[in-house]
């Protein structure tokens, strides 16, 4: 009892609300697990201090939080209606407990009245206005395709094909390992990048719909092929495919672990292709990456057609602080993302590109090519989750793939926190 | 003296202050938690009265099971690691080292004023196994005991392990201090009694230092098991009650179950619950320390 008086207090205390000062100055709060440097929330902040510049009374404040605390940090915010002016969020169903309780701004009508509305791409609204239960309420600041990036060099110095099947995957991987190379680099410590595995394996054996069936009641998670899937997963963890002490690295890790050439292949969204464009970071060379489609599983609906496609990360601005000086910063700083963005670091948003730069890199203009081009989308594992389920699926998803945790146990503890 | 404390005037302005606050940040909270076991839901979704089934769900609640057990087991190693090491360490304080011990007692001292993060990031490098072998790892490669090597944070029977070395690292030297102070308290015409007598290294501890002793030996016991049955920020900070949820007490269940679940009614009841344990634990003690005095 004391501890929950004490954080609440304590994270209470250590907000700074966006405050409105009597001398019209205002501080916009950004709340993000992502790091300053990087991804979009670089764009953010570098579009913020070019406005802070011409605005010398709007200033931005960047707040980090770790991604594992993010949903536990907004729900102590939501309860004392003292959200940060801008927030990513990951878990669809607090989004929609937040926008039941009006305290997270209707974005659509909020970018018509600002002009801002055709900035966006409409497939990432359509995308965002489904999980948001046809409302716009969250940003999508990413547009994301996923799949396995590779080493080319690396398989091909193993003699080994794009793997299509997964079958074919889980060969090549074996014989990686007996060549002393790791073949999937993950970090189990951030958790989803293991259940998303999950996720492809069982939108292959149903088809791209499985995750909506499950959330309709007419597919079961301990159903044949979920156990098939899960043990699927599992069995890559118990091989030690995913290198030593898989659920203790870090997403910084793994993506390291990636890019200098120390494992094969990386399961990840194109959100990544920040990193992968940056020389500093990438050290096997942008050119020596390949990418694949979750592969697909014998006797499965799914194919090589389904694409995961998200809007990644997203984020929400408090109704609390929608004020005229908010709107003013956002008209500016969104009206503009699209574009920095991409001719930035090559990142793929929501949001529309009409000043196409003249040097993209190869790998962006492969990712841009793919997401334009698929028909048949589907949404990572946990997106219809509640945030019990969310939190059972992917902390248990550890002791599974140490083999600590059967695929039954797995499912049966997920099945009973879906009730 | 008496007269003042009959006059109720003064024992208003007196306690009265201090009370009001007392009850407002302390008894106010609780007796509002404790409303909290008999409904379900959060600030957000709103509140629903659902009678006892808070209670009833605590019984068929196999993770409630696992952290109440993680919890007393990690009590009871880190507590008893803390108390004995703390005693062993003021034992060489006060008889071996006596007036020099000053810097070997700031050192000891010093990991209870760092910070629990930090000392949390020290220990997951220590033993860390990725991208590059901690110094654990690194010691047991070099001494060619590779098939010790292992991820020591990445199994729950390991991690245990490691975060009860870390919180008894970090807290031995507090109870050394404390300890210290009562053996310091000892007259010294009593301990050379006892020498004259013949009382000698283990007879001596045995039958004059640690029963007199025993009372700040007893006070240090409830401090550290009312503090290790409560321990929040060290896990947190080392494995996030990891993998999975094998280093999961109650406190990071609790936490858990109100702030990420929105279930603020279940996350009362296992307050409550850890609470009762904390309550039992020191009645007990003192219960034992009591029938000790008497014999």
């Amino acid at each position: 009892m004391r501890l929950t008086r004490t954080t609440l207090a304590l994270l209470t205390a250590a907000t700074t609300v966006t405050t409105a000062h009597a001398q019209g100055s205002k501080t916009i709060t950004y709340l993000t697990p992502q790091l300053e440097t990087q991804g979009y929330t670089k764009t953010i902040l570098d579009l913020s201090r070019a406005y802070s510049q011409q605005h010398k009374n709007v200033s931005v404040k960047y707040q980090n939080v770790a991604q594992t605390g993010l949903a536990q940090q907004l729900q102590l915010f939501a309860a004392s209606n003292n959200l940060p002016a801008l927030f990513a969020i990951d878990q669809p169903s607090l989004l929609a407990q937040l926008q039941q309780k009006g305290q997270v701004v209707d974005l659509e009508a909020t970018f018509k009245k600002l002009g801002l509305l055709d900035k966006l791409n409409p497939a990432a609204v359509t995308l965002q206005k489904k999980l948001g239960g046809g409302k716009l309420v969250a940003l999508p600041l990413e547009m994301n395709i996923e799949g396995f990036w590779y080493n080319k060099k690396i398989l091909a110095d193993n003699g080994i094909r794009e793997p299509r099947t997964w079958d074919e995957l889980t060969a090549a991987a074996a014989k990686l390992q007996q060549k002393g190379v790791q073949p999937f680099a993950a970090s189990g410590d951030q958790k989803w990048p293991l259940t998303r595995l999950i996720g492809g394996y069982v939108a292959r054996k149903y088809g791209a719909d499985a995750m909506d069936r499950v959330r309709a009641g007419t597919l079961k998670v301990t159903d044949p092929g979920f156990v098939e899937a899960v043990t699927a997963v599992a069995d890559l963890g118990k091989k030690g495919y995913f290198g030593q002490g898989v659920s203790t690295i870090d997403y910084d890790t793994a993506m390291n672990t990636f890019l200098q050439g120390k494992a094969a292949m990386f399961y990840m969204g194109s959100w990544a292709l920040g990193n992968f464009n940056d020389a500093k970071q990438n050290k096997i060379g942008a050119n020596n990456i390949g990418f694949f489609n979750f592969p697909t599983v014998k006797g499965g609906k799914g194919t090589a057609n389904d694409w995961s496609v998200n809007t990644g990360l997203v984020a929400s601005v408090s109704s609390k602080q929608n004020d005229a000086a908010l709107q003013d910063w956002m008209k500016y700083v969104f009206g503009n993302f699209g574009n920095k963005a991409f001719a930035d670091q090559g990142l793929i948003t929501g949001f529309k590109v009409t000043q196409q730069p003249k040097n993209v890199p190869a790998l962006t203009a492969m990712v841009q090519k793919k997401i334009s081009g698929v028909k048949n989308p589907y949404l990572w594992f946990e997106a219809y989750f509640s945030p019990k389920a969310t939190t059972i699926a992917t902390d248990n998803v550890q002791p599974l793939v140490t083999g600590d945790l059967s695929p039954q146990e797995y499912l049966q503890q997920l099945q009973a926190a879906l009730k | 003296m008496e007269r003042t404390l009959r006059d109720w005037r003064a024992i208003l302005i007196f306690v009265g202050p201090a009370l009001l606050l007392y009850t407002l940040v302390l008894l106010v909270p609780i007796i509002w938690s404790l409303g909290y076991t008999v409904y379900e839901g959060s600030p957000i979704a709103g509140f629903k009265f659902v009678g006892l089934t808070n209670y009833q769900r605590l019984f068929d609640d196999p993770t409630f099971l696992k952290a109440l057990w993680f919890g007393t087991k990690y009590a009871l190693f880190v507590s008893a690691g803390q108390v004995i090491l703390g005693l062993l360490l003021a034992l060489l304080y006060a008889f071996y080292l006596k007036r020099s011990s000053v810097l070997v007692r700031t050192l000891v001292f010093l990991p209870v004023v760092l910070p629990t993060v930090a000392v949390a990031q020290m220990f997951a490098k220590l033993f860390a196994i990725a991208p590059q072998y901690g110094l654990v790892n690194s010691f047991l490669h070099g001494v060619g005991l590779d098939q010790y090597v292992q991820a020591f944070l990445g199994s729950g029977a390991s991690a245990f392990w490691v975060i009860g070395t870390m919180d008894i690292w970090k807290a031995m030297g507090f109870y050394a201090i404390l300890l210290y102070t009562g053996l310091v308290d000892i007259p010294e015409e009593t301990i050379e009694a006892a020498r004259l007598d013949g009382a000698q290294g283990w007879t001596l501890a045995r039958f004059v230092v640690l029963p007199l002793l025993a009372p700040i030996t007893v006070a240090s016991l409830i401090f550290s098991l009312n503090g290790t049955l409560k321990v929040f920020d060290s896990i947190v900070a080392l494995t996030n009650g990891g993998p999975g949820t094998a280093t999961t007490p109650l406190t990071l269940y609790m936490y858990k179950t109100s702030f990420t679940y929105g279930e603020y009614g279940y996350g009362s009841t296992l307050a409550l619950t850890l609470a009762v344990q904390c309550l039992i634990v020191t009645l007990l003690i003192f219960w034992r320390a009591r029938r000790a005095e008497s014999r």
